[in-house]
This record gives C-alpha cells, sequence and structure tokens, in this order.
C-alpha cells in the first residue's frame, strides 16, 4: 500500500485537522518506515490487505460521494471473504497506483450506478480468492488437507485436531502463495449472504458528524496558497485583459494569473483575500457569438427540431405509427418540455496542485480520478506517469465530477505558475452555477391514435434537443443518430428497456446542440423522457377513459418486470383506494441504468395553486440488493433531487450566460417540503442493476400526473414554480 | 486583528474586519468542519453557534463580533462526538455525503437546546438548510430520536 495515502487518510481519520503531512513519510526513519509496512499488513491480493490485529482492509476502486458505494462494495468482498465485519476497514488507492500496478483494480470511473453491479463480480472474487489463500495457509502450518479446515468471522478453525488460528496470524504466509485458478473459485448464492444484503451500518459515518472529516476544499498543505477564477460568463467568450494595477496594495494578493482562453484567477494567502480581489478586478471579455443566445432562441431551434423532416434521427420503429394514428377513432396530442438544469453539489467544484518541472500532483474530489490524472497531467505538458491524484470524498457529484475535470485543469494551469507551490482553487457558488455541464434542455412531441375499445394503437415520440455524446463525446454517435438521448425509450432489453407494447411505434430524436455545455446529471435523460412518456400516458388514458394504472398494465404483458414493480408501488400506495379530501395520486413507471422503477405520488394543489407532496411510494427492482438501507437512502436522495427540478430547478440563458446565480434563484428543496417517502425494494436476484439513478426518472412524473388528477389540466413543462396551476 | 472566543478558546486572528466569520473559522482559526455552500445566508453548510443561537457565519463580518462572544463549531459541539443528536444521526445513518450535516448538526442542536420536544412543524420551521444528497427524512427523524434520548 502507499504509505503517501496511508499517512493522508490517518491525518483525516484523527481529525486533527491540521496540515496533512503529505511528505511526512520520506523523513522517517528507515526502521521506523519498516514498522509502518509491518503495521500496514499484507496484502493478499489487490483487494484485500490484512494486519496483524486481524483487521481487513478491503480496497475500493469506486469514489465515495455519499451514495454508499464504499459500504456496498466492503460487504461483497467480505461476504466472500468470510473475515469479522467489525474489523473491517476501507482505503482508496491513487490513480497513479492503479497505472503503475496496470490498472489491477479495473476502472475506477464513478458514474451511471455502475459501482456495485459492473464491479460486482471481480470484487467478490477477490474477497473468495483472498479467503482460499488465508485458509490454504492455515492448512499448510497445521500440516492437514485445505478441505478440512473452516472460517467464521476470520477465526479458522480445524475440528479434527481442535486448533484454531485467525486470519492475522496466517495474513503473512498467506500473501506469499500462489492465487488460485480462477476457475476454482466459486461464489456464495445471493440467497446465502448473510452480510451483503443487508442493511449493514455505513463505514464512513463517524466523521461526518464532527467536522474531522477532510473533504478536498478542506485540505491544507505546507506552504499552500489559494486561488479563485472567473470565466467568461458567456459560454464560448474569451479574456481579453484585466487591470492588475486596480488590485495594488490589497492585503495577501500575489499576483493575478491567465488561467486559460476564457478564465482569469488571483492568487493570494488565503481563499477569502483571493475571492474578493477577484471581484475587484476589472476584467475585459470578447463575449463571442454566444452572447445573442437565450432562452427563447434556443426554444425556438428546439421547436422546430420537433416537426423537421430530411435529417438524421435515432431511434426505432415498430409497424406504422404515423398511419395509424391519422387513422385512429381518437387523436391526442402533446408537446412538452424541459429546462437546463445545474447539479449545484453541496461541496463547490474544487481543486489542489502542485506542479514541479516533472511531476504533478492534485487532490481532488472527483468521480473519475484516472480522468483526473489524464486532466493533470495533460495540463502540466507531463507524461501520465509522472503525475498523482489523491482523491477526496466529494461533497455530492451527480455526474458533475466525472470525465471533464475542468476544475482539476485550472488548479493545474494556475499551480504550474508557482513552481513547486501548492495552489488551492476554490470555485464560488456563483461560479459554479454559471459554468456548470448542465442537464441538457429539450422538448417533445407526442401524438396517439386510440381505437373505439379504447385501445392504443399507435404511437410517436420525437424528442428534439441537445446532445451530451455532442459536447462530451462524439464518437458515441453513429451517422448523425445519437441514442443516448432516447435513455429510457430503448427497444433492446436490459439497460433502459421501453416498458410497453405498442403495435405501431415511432420514437425518434433530432439533434439541436446550442453553445451551453451539457453533460450527465443524476439519471441523465431518463429524467426528461421520463416526464415525456410518462405524463402523455396519463394524457392518452384519460382521453380512452381508462384509469392510468390500468391503462399501462394492459400495455406491459411483455415486460413482466416492468409491470411488477408498477404493481409493487400501486399495492403499497393503496392505488384506488379512498383518499383525503383534496389528495390526489399519480403513477409513474421507468426503466434505466440496467433497473426498474415506479412511484406513485400524492399530494395537494391549493386555491392558490400551489402544490404541496405529501407522500411518494416507490419501487425498485434493482436485482440484487446488497444493502437495503443504503437503497433506501438513495431513494429518498432521489426524491429531493428530483423534487427540486419538479418544483424549481431551471437555469436560463439571456444574453449567452446563465441567468439563476446562487440558491437564492435556483432554490433546492428544502426538509418542510420533503414527502413522506416509502421505499419498496423488489429485488428479482436475476441481474445487477444500478441504484443511485433510476429512481429520479419517476419522481417527475408522478408528481405532474398527480397535478393532472388535482386539477384536470395535463402539466407539460417545468418547474412547476412557473406555472399557474390553480 | 481580532479576538475570538471559539470553541472556549480565544484566539487572536489576522483577518479584515469584512471577512465573513466563516472563512476566518476555516482560514484563520483552521477548523474546516464548517463549511462553505453558498457565501449568501442560504443553505446554512456554515452554521455556527454564536451565545447558543445558530448563525449562519458566511453572512457575519467578523468584525461585528467581540471578545466576550461565544462561538461554537461543530468541532465543539462535543468532545467525544456523543452530543445526542450525533448520537441519533449515527443511529439513523443521516449522511450521505456528509458536507451539509456539520450545519445539519449544529441546526438541530441548537432547536432541541431551546425546545426539548419539538413536532414536526418545529423541525420544519427550524431545520431549514440545505442538503443536497436529500438526507431530510432521516433529519426529521434523527431530531425526534435525540429529542427521545434527552427526555
Ligand atoms: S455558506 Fe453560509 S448559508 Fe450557505
Ligand atoms: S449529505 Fe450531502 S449535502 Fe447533505
Amino acid at each position: 500500500m502507499n504509505r503517501r495515502k496511508f499517512i493522508l487518510r490517518s491525518a483525516a481519520a484523527a481529525g486533527g485537522g491540521l496540515a496533512l503531512g503529505f511528505n511526512l513519510p520520506f523523513s522517517l526513519s528507515s526502521a521506523a518506515a519498516a514498522q509502518t509496512a509491518a503495521a500496514a499488513g499484507a496484502e493478499i491480493n489487490a483487494w484485500v490487505v490484512v494486519k496483524p490485529n486481524d483487521t481487513c482492509v478491503i480496497r475500493i476502486a469506486r469514489s465515495e460521494m455519499g451514495q454508499g458505494t464504499i459500504t456496498g462494495l466492503a460487504q461483497l468482498v467480505v461476504e466472500e471473504l468470510e473475515c469479522d465485519w467489525k474489523k473491517v476497514a476501507t482505503e482508496q488507492f491513487t490513480a497513479g497506483q492503479n497505472l503503475a500496478r496496470k490498472r489491477v483494480w479495473g476502472e475506477m470511473s464513478t458514474g451511471g450506478s455502475r459501482g456495485i453491479r459492473i464491479s460486482q463480480d471481480y470484487v467478490r472474487r477477490g474477497g473468495a480468492a483472498a479467503r482460499m489463500m488465508l485458509l490454504q495457509a492455515a492448512a499448510d502450518e497445521w500440516n492437514v488437507p485445505v478441505g478440512e479446515v473452516t472460517v467464521a468471522n476470520g477465526v479458522i478453525t480445524h475440528a479434527a485436531s481442535q486448533r484454531s488460528t485467525t486470519y492475522g496470524r496466517v495474513a503473512g504466509a498467506a500473501a506469499r502463495l500462489t492465487p488460485p485458478d480462477p476457475k476454482t473459485i466459486q461464489l456464495r448464492d445471493p440467497k446465502e449472504w448473510k452480510i451483503a444484503g443487508r442493511p449493514m451500518k455505513r463505514l464512513d459515518t463517524a466523521d461526518k458528524l464532527n467536522g474531522a472529516k477532510i473533504y478536498s476544499i478542506d485540505l491544507k498543505l505546507p506552504g499552500m496558497l489559494h486561488a479563485a477564477v472567473k470565466a467568461c460568463p458567456v459560454f464560448g467568450g474569451k479574456l481579453v485583459s484585466y487591470d492588475e494595477s486596480k488590485l495594488s496594495g490589497r492585503p495577501g494578493v500575489h499576483r493575478v494569473v491567465k488561467v486559460n482562453d476564457s478564465t482569469v484567477g488571483v492568487v493570494a494567502n488565503t481563499w477569502w483575500r483571493a475571492k474578493t480581489a477577484l471581484d475587484a478586478l476589472p476584467i475585459v471579455w470578447d463575449e463571442g457569438a454566444g452572447a445573442t443566445q437565450s432562452s427563447a432562441t434556443i426554444a425556438a431551434r428546439l421547436k422546430e427540431g420537433l416537426t423537421a423532416s430530411g435529417e438524421p434521427l435515432a431511434g426505432w420503429q415498430e409497424g406504422d405509427a404515423l398511419k395509424a394514428i391519422e387513422g385512429a377513432a381518437k387523436k391526442v396530442e402533446a408537446v412538452y418540455s424541459t429546462p437546463f438544469l445545474a447539479h449545484a453539489t453541496m461541496e463547490p467544484m474544487n481543486a489542489t496542485a502542485k506542479v514541479t518541472p516533472d511531476r504533478v500532483e492534485v487532490w481532488v474530489p472527483t468521480q473519475n480520478a484516472e480522468a483526473s490524472l489524464a486532466a493533470a497531467t495533460e495540463e502540466a505538458g507531463l507524461p501520465l506517469d509522472r503525475g498523482e491524484v489523491y482523491k477526496l470524498d466529494l461533497g455530492g457529484g451527480f455526474g458533475r465530477r466525472g470525465g471533464t475535470q475542468d476544475y482539476t485543469r485550472q488548479a493545474v494551469a494556475i499551480a504550474k505558475q508557482f513552481p513547486g507551490v501548492p495552489v488551492k482553487l476554490i470555485w464560488t457558488r456563483e461560479e459554479d452555477q454559471a459554468h456548470d455541464f448542465y442537464r441538457p434542455i429539450s422538448q417533445c412531441k407526442l401524438s396517439a391514435g386510440v381505437d373505439e375499445s379504447g385501445k392504443l394503437v399507435g404511437l410517436h415520440i420525437r424528442v428534439s434537443g441537445q446532445s451530451i455524446n455532442a459536447f462530451l463525446n462524439p464518437q458515441g454517435i453513429k451517422d448523425g443518430k445519437d441514442m443516448r438521448q432516447l435513455q429510457g425509450l430503448s427497444k433492446e432489453p436490459g439497460d433502459a428497456q421501453f416498458g410497453y407494447t405498442v403495435p405501431n411505434l415511432l420514437i425518434e430524436y433530432a439533434m439541436r446542440n446550442t453553445h451551453v455545455p451539457v453533460g450527465p446529471w443524476r439519471g441523465v435523460n431518463t429524467n426528461q423522457n421520463g416526464v415525456y412518456l410518462e405524463c402523455f400516458m396519463d394524457e392518452v388514458a384519460r382521453a380512452a377513459g381508462q384509469d392510468p394504472l390500468e391503462f399501462r398494465r394492459a400495455l406491459m404483458a411483455n415486460h413482466p418486470k416492468h409491470l411488477a414493480v408498477l404493481n409493487a408501488a400501486a399495492d403499497k400506495a393503496g392505488w384506488g383506494k379512498p383518499l383525503p379530501a383534496g389528495v390526489h395520486r399519480g403513477i409513474a413507471q421507468f426503466m434505466g441504468y440496467g433497473s426498474y422503477s415506479a412511484a406513485v405520488a400524492e399530494l395537494s394543489v391549493s386555491d392558490k395553486g400551489q402544490v404541496r407532496v405529501h407522500r411518494m411510494v416507490l419501487a425498485l427492482n434493482c436485482g440484487h440488493a446488497v444493502n437495503p438501507d443504503q437503497i433506501a437512502a438513495q431513494v429518498e436522495g432521489s426524491v429531493a433531487y428530483g423534487l427540486t427540478a419538479t418544483l424549481y430547478g431551471e437555469c436560463s440563458v439571456e444574453n449567452g450566460r446563465m441567468v439563476e446565480s446562487n440558491f437564492h434563484d435556483y432554490p433546492i428543496l428544502r426538509l418542510a417540503e420533503m414527502p413522506k417517502v416509502e421505499t419498496v425494494i423488489v429485488p428479482s436476484y436475476d441481474f445487477w442493476g444500478g441504484v443511485g439513478e433510476p429512481t429520479i426518472s419517476v419522481v417527475a412524473p408522478s408528481v405532474m400526473n398527480a397535478i393532472y388528477a388535482a386539477t384536470g389540466k395535463p402539466v407539460r413543462s417545468l418547474p412547476l414554480k412557473k406555472l399557474t396551476l390553480a | 486583528m481580532a479576538k475570538l472566543n471559539v470553541n472556549g478558546r480565544m484566539r487572536n486572528v489576522q483577518a479584515e474586519a469584512d471577512t465573513p466569520l466563516l472563512w476566518v473559522i476555516r482560514e484563520q482559526v483552521g477548523l474546516t468542519g464548517t463549511k462553505y455552500g453558498c457565501g449568501v445566508a442560504q443553505c446554512g453548510a456554515c452554521s455556527v453557534h454564536i451565545n447558543g443561537e445558530v448563525r449562519r457565519s458566511c453572512s457575519i463580518p467578523v468584525g461585528t463580533l467581540k471578545a466576550s462572544d461565544k462561538i461554537v463549531t461543530i468541532e465543539g459541539l462535543s468532545a467525544t462526538s456523543s452530543h445526542p443528536v450525533q448520537e441519533a444521526w449515527a443511529a439513523l445513518d443521516v449522511p450521505q455525503c456528509g458536507y451539509c450535516q456539520s450545519g445539519q448538526i449544529m441546526a438541530a442542536a441548537a432547536l432541541l437546546k431551546k425546545n426539548p420536544k419539538p413536532t414536526d412543524k418545529d423541525i420544519d420551521e427550524a431545520m431549514t438548510n440545505i442538503c443536497r444528497c436529500g438526507t431530510y427524512q432521516r433529519i426529521r427523524a434523527a431530531v425526534h430520536l435525540a429529542a427521545g434520548k434527552r427526555a
């Protein structure tokens, strides 16, 4: 294990709050260093380190941003390792270590609700292989066949000779054994799990309760300087000049720095001095072509895409939807829209960097430490192996801190101008609102045909809007078609499948990009597509004179997993049972991240049009449920995140820049508005699905459908704060 | 130069009088449990107690404070992390990312000091800090749990 990281973590755990001595180990005497190494324990394999005191250290590749991945991944390893859960510790390695060891830990990227579902097989194998080696070491020591030794809670026993030992005592010998042939590793049937599958307490709570946890924004390094930055408020604009003379005499200011073509920063001896000096700095921008753009010009472009023809459209079809709708007894048509949204992680963007001519180090809250390493070394002009990334647990991620790493690049660009001196960059909340990678804006036109008997005979969905791939990942677009923007409306099973059978169906996406940067935002495109499909289903159900639940059920016979989750939510919520006067229900189902979700919302709408959500029941089938209590926590969190978007969320564009600048005009749901959330987990144990994101897709549509039930008027745009609902 | 009483200790700090208390606590006093979230008294991540009242430290210029004002940060709430609010938070696994939780805990501790048995409505009114991870349901339950423990 890397001792620098060890010291960093120990210092954080000790909660001293003093300088984290990142170079401390190099000043230790060699005897002391050897002692540190012995106490660090024996690495059985990449995932498991066993210390002499029987502590089992589980290595975690994914970033912890509140979603509980550290605890869930440790549960999976420990389930197979069979050590004592009370003696489990976890440890995160660096991107540089993963690189140096030829990516023995696989990918470190943490997004797309993949942490558990993609890692589960190899981390469980890691735990099982370590157990086999530890048992083999004990058997060797006792000179008995390994088949005769058993283990429970890290205590190995040979019943026949009444001998026992512990993992800690045999770890050194086990580490020297050859790992088992992968073909001989047998994983436990999830139905027999004892540690996984149970609501274990999180392993990372203690230092979140007393201020001891060191987030990246809290980091202190010896001799560190502080930086604040401002990028051109208009996306695509450039920095022309600034007047540094206006800052003369300000206390603590070191100097003004050009960060990149569009960004200027101030470096000072405290962040507050840097920030206030930057506020006082006269800056001239070349705002560029983007300055002509506004929410209105963008909406017009998207609207054009709803009916445009003669261009590549992503999508798929069954039968002939247009003809079926044309000839149907009853036609329903609606246009929906959803706005740009900012992530607004609670901890603003920040990063600390130290650059010397032959090395770059960064300390950063990142969802992808390897992307941070690539960004940092590229910005420093150094090869990958001359960099190191120390990731610190994030104060929220939600997709903002993944591949793009703009803030890491900025920190390196600044630190490069102060060779050998660590510089910590912190964004203001205003900078964070002004320069996000926003949830993409879109509109959707839906048309349906219903026959005399009330059957849905044709459905046409045309989404028009911005593409994340066009901005971040152009190779994801094939022949001008970007299927990712139709997430949740896919034909293919397994990940984000459309859950209804419609005889004549046409689903299309017309790409309409803007100058605004976009990126993944918790739930990504399932958010918008969930609203479009599920709200329109309620409109069609009403036109067909049917109950929204019954109408859906009739279309779902070929999608039993979608249906089972819908039924689970409806049952728990008591769909169809009487409600108190003035309270109304809405329902929705959707699929994303390999998991099936459904929700029932109960709310009332006041005479003044004020919406009050009282209760939300959410059902989730994520295949295997590794920690039911943490799944419930993620569902509760997705309700808060989704309701914030429903009620308040909008980033609007004027003169090419974002209007909303802080929580006064980009409000976030507060405790008083939080409904009672009931989580129903219905695992079917035959696949591995995601947890952090899937349920958010059903929050907005179930609420919007309940409003429709309350007012008789469909809700076709968000946020609700802009609508008159009374 | 200002004199501040933080967690029962007198500190001399070098900061301009208009510097927000939040940044003095974080950068001069060196206690980083108190967080920056918005800087405009909206989110409560920066909540501390001043003379027993919960206050948003990002919006209090340090120059307005006297040496006799008793400032308590999350680090000073309990020497052993055993304040009933901290214990209730642990029992219900309230934190997700944890970033807002110093402020939430300080707000809850101040509420319970004044109102040892708060109703849901009291909690609605007192607990106005933002949690972007959405831990509100557990915060509410944990405030009730802590209230029960105190009784
Ligand atoms: S940082 Fe003080 S209220 Fe947000
Ligand atoms: S726990 Fe993450 S912001 Fe509250």
